[in-house]
């Protein structure tokens, strides 16, 4: 069955079945392979996109309940938040092995969105949800951090 | 950011560098780039690990794989140091599968990464190949201003003449530079010189950029025409063969292209990840599980409790224990057990294989090239200098990747053979084959034994019971000597403290369980036993944990230097903080290089422990990148704090209970402690920090725990799984 998905601002004909999750459209139809595959069952964040801008995993939608949402990956992902979390982490430079991080990126950026000044609390709950195996969690903390104050400034 | 340096693949590195190396990337067949020769004309490429283009990059071959701990910075800083280039100008990429070039000169004849090596084998040889270039960039500009050699300066990439007010960049030179004969001995920095090696803030990672908006190119981001996708249903324990299958609803299913059996299981071969996913679980398949591995942790523990009781190989001894204990006014006893251990890197195992009958061409994020090449070789029936490996950054490995039998590149290989050569193939784990697959950090007993007497320890008895991983590979002779596997005792032969009684004892049990070494290997839990203990007996005797360990403390001023730089850094008042929350100690070498941490812990409402802050001390002698050793001790600190908090592989009957991360806990963001790490000075030789960080964090823990009242964990994982 051919869905039409409106990924990055542009639209597509993805031939698939209904049951084919976002992620696998993604990355083996439209090739954004920035977003990762981790777990498959929405326990890892490494395939954190946005639906209308929320984040969400893109492991467990199926290709059949997008709609007419739009879809942002890691490759489109732009506006000041975007930046400042860029640069945050190229500061500090947070990747290790990096294969997690644009699931990281996508969630931080989404926090920086709602929350201006996050708290660590925050932090943690709008992060849990991406592992980091290298466990840079230090400084995804650190770094959102100094998003925030680089944005506020 | 957008134009950040790391390669997406050879080609796009090369592009606009005269274009004369090319790496060809997906068609078999096509020669790499002959990294031993010097191209005729344009990029300058000295030896085997630079190449300088006429646009002015200098691109670094790095023979270790990138998969986080940042060797493609730390050579590449050795090289710049040498060559007096600007940082911007440098870039990385992996030099390919060649063993005469690429060789890790800590393994001997052998191209591998591992073992925390990658910087100390590299320092000498990364900077005189940077020296040779710089030589012979000078010389080309002396010959060409027709000035003495000697009175030019090179500085931030700008080789320069004073004297006559000549200057040129590294690609101006490149040409000619590449003309020249190369120097064979070149004279390197004086430390006292150095601007990069050891220098704060200088030298940022060459990796972040692209790794930070989702350029960075991963083994499973590799497509080519043609390929196939493949999933194997790989066998539910370990050493059941494939008794019968029916494929006829996963060959059903749009998109499936072929199912073949292949040693390791039933192999899918679809256009996409999604329909072999699929069609793997409308397979039907059943197992032989006759010789397969049938018992359960526990059982394989209670008999590790009764071998514990029974002499072993004395792996390492000096004095009698025995009359040790004879006169011990006090003895203590205690078992310390580890579960089994998946590595669960981010990415899990993949690879692409392109075979056409005559070579063949893989692309993946190989750890092991001297060991992966022949292995594919020997499957598809080809010489090994017919299989070219293009190495990936790799989401990870933390030991997974080195295989010291290839398994995971036979397994490729095989895919490909039951194909045929008409397609390429991407083989991909799940998370599921990734924690199910084995390959674990064995399960081990420890049981130890001391006694004290007169204010002293005058016993000490370790009985280590576990697997060999090495026993029955080609890593035997090297890793097996006199009945002993140096990777289950290490760290427990050779402690910090100077006791008069002591002994090491091991007994290798037999496994149907495949096992590996994991994040620091054997210290993943000597480490926590002996560092468990110590601080027991001190407890016991009243003593400080810091100030009674260096009073034990054998000849080596190292351990009493990390020691005393982690009390310092977290202003160490004794292990009592406040309501609540204690601080614990341990101290660990591994690989080389010292670690000492202080963990302040307290429990928390649902019984787990709360790990507030962790202060580390590093002395890993010379310091190239002192950013990327921080980092390396602080993904340590939460590797293996996840670990001893929350992770085990159990297996029920011979089959692992955990297959993803909902039952496989790792730790998150709301666990991870607070990190301050100090690095200690030190004129040593280089050592590495990939694995150090990890041996201390688990007994600091299990310490403050001791400090606060309770038993120190004995059975790992302390939090009990959910699953």
């Amino acid at each position: 069955m051919a869905y039409t998905l409106k990924v990055n601002g542009k639209t597509h004909e993805v031939e698939a079945d209904a049951d084919t999750p976002l992620l696998w459209a993604l990355r083996d139809t439209l090739r954004l392979t920035g977003t990762k595959y981790g777990c498959g069952i929405a326990q890892c964040g490494a395939c954190t996109v946005y639906l209308d801008g929320q984040p969400l995993r893109a492991c467990s939608l199926p290709i059949s309940a997008v709609g007419k949402h739009e879809i942002t990956t890691i490759e489109a992902l732009e506006g000041a938040e975007a930046r400042a979390v860029q640069a945050a982490w190229a500061a500090l430079d947070v990747p290790q092995c990096g294969y997690c991080q644009s699931g990281q990126i996508m969630s931080a950026v989404a926090l920086l969105k709602v929350v201006k000044k996050p708290s660590d609390r925050d932090i943690d709950l709008a992060m849990n949800g991406n592992l980091c195996r290298c466990a840079t969690y230090v400084r995804i903390r650190a770094a959102i951090h100094s998003a925030a104050a680089a944005l506020e400034a | 950011m957008a134009d950040h340096p790391l390669p997406l693949s050879r080609r796009a590195l090369l592009k606009g560098a005269a274009g004369l190396v090319v790496g060809v990337f997906l068609a078999p067949g096509a020669k790499l780039a002959q990294a031993a020769s010097p191209a005729a004309a344009g990029p300058f490429a000295p030896n085997a690990f630079i190449r300088v283009g006429t646009d002015n990059r200098v691109t670094v071959l790095v023979k270790h794989i990138e998969f986080g701990q940042g060797p493609f910075t730390g050579l590449s800083t050795l090289v710049a140091e040498e060559m007096d280039a600007d940082w911007a100008q440098m870039r990385a990429e992996h030099a390919p599968a060649n063993p005469a070039l690429y060789n890790n000169l800590a393994f001997g004849p052998m191209q591998g990464t591992g073992g925390s090596t990658a910087i100390a084998n590299s320092y000498e040889q990364m900077r005189k190949a940077g020296a040779t270039a710089r030589a012979m960039l000078v010389e080309a500009a002396a010959q060409r201003w027709k000035v003495p050699a000697g009175e030019i300066t090179v500085s931030n990439g700008v080789v320069a003449h004073a004297a006559s007010g000549h200057e040129a960049r590294f690609g101006e030179l490149a040409e000619d530079a590449a003309k020249l004969p190369v120097p064979s001995d070149v004279k390197l920095k004086d430390p006292a010189d150095f601007k990069l090696i050891g220098r704060e803030g200088k030298v940022r990672r060459l990796d972040t950029g692209a790794k930070s908006n989702g350029a960075a190119r991963f083994t499973i981001d590799v497509y080519a025409p043609e390929m196939l996708t493949v999933v194997i249903a790989h066998a539910p324990s370990f050493g059941a063969k494939v008794a019968a299958f029916d494929d006829k609803a996963a060959l059903g299913v749009r998109g499936v292209v072929a199912v073949k059996q292949v040693p390791s299981g039933i192999a899918v071969y679809a256009d996409g990840m999604w329909p072999a996913l699929k069609a793997r679980s409308l397979l039907d398949v059943s197992w032989d599980e006759s010789a397969a591995e049938q018992r359960s942790s526990a059982q394989m523990l209670d008999q590790y409790r009764t071998s514990a009781g029974k002499p072993g190989v004395v792996a390492a001894g000096h004095g009698d224990v025995a009359k040790g204990l004879e006169k011990a006014t006090k003895t203590f006893t205690r078992d310390y057990s580890f579960p089994y251990l998946a590595h669960a890197p981010m990415e899990p195992l993949d690879g692409f294989l392109h075979w056409d009958g005559k070579t063949a061409r893989a692309a993946f994020g190989c750890q092991f090239p001297s060991i992966d090449q022949p292995t594919i070789a020997a499957v598809l029936g080809i010489e090994p200098a017919a299989v070219e490996i293009e190495i990936l950054l790799a989401g990870g490995s933390f030991g997974r990747r080195a295989q010291p039998e290839g398994d995971f590149a036979a397994e490729l290989a095989q895919v490909a053979k039951a194909f045929g050569p008409t397609r390429p193939v991407k083989l991909v784990w799940t998370r599921e084959d990734d924690l199910t697959g084995g390959r674990y950090r064995p399960l081990f007993l420890h049981r130890m034994q001391a006694g004290i007497a007169d204010d002293k320890i005058v016993a000490w008895k370790n009985t280590i019971v576990g697997a060999s991983f090495a026993k029955g590979t080609p890593m035997e002779p090297m890793m097996v000597k006199g009945g002993v596997d140096s990777t289950m005792v290490e760290g427990a032969t050779e402690l910090p403290y100077a006791l008069e009684n002591f002994s090491c004892e091991l007994h290798i049990e037999d496994s149907g369980v495949p096992g590996l070494w994991w994040r620091s290997v054997g210290s993943t839990h000597t480490a926590y036993a002996v560092e468990c203990f110590v601080d027991e007996l001190l407890q016991a005797q009243g003593l400080d944990p810091i100030e009674g360990r260096i009073a034990l403390l054998g000849d080596d001023a190292r351990y009493a230097g990390v020691l005393r730089e982690v009390a310092k850094l977290a202003d160490w008042k004794g292990p009592e903080v406040r309501a609540g929350r204690a601080r614990g100690v341990a101290v660990a070498k591994s690989f080389g290089t010292y670690v000492a941490q202080i963990a302040e812990v307290s429990m928390a409402e649902n019984g787990e422990p709360r790990v507030h802050k962790v202060w580390c001390a590093v002395d890993c002698g010379v310091v190239v990148n002192p950013d990327i050793v921080r980092a390396q001790m602080e993904g340590g600190i939460g590797y293996g704090l996840g670990a001893v908090l929350y992770g085990e592989i159990r297996l029920d009957y011979g089959r692992p209970v955990q297959k993803n991360f909902d039952g496989y806990r790792c730790l998150r963001i709301q666990e991870m402690p607070a990190v301050e790490v100090v690095i200690v000075k030190s004129a040593a030789p280089p050592t590495g920090v990939g694995e150090p960080g990890v041996p201390p964090i688990g007994p600091a823990v299990a310490n403050a725990i001791g400090r606060l009242g309770r038993e120190r964990p004995s059975q790992l994982p302390i939090v009990p799984g959910a699953v």
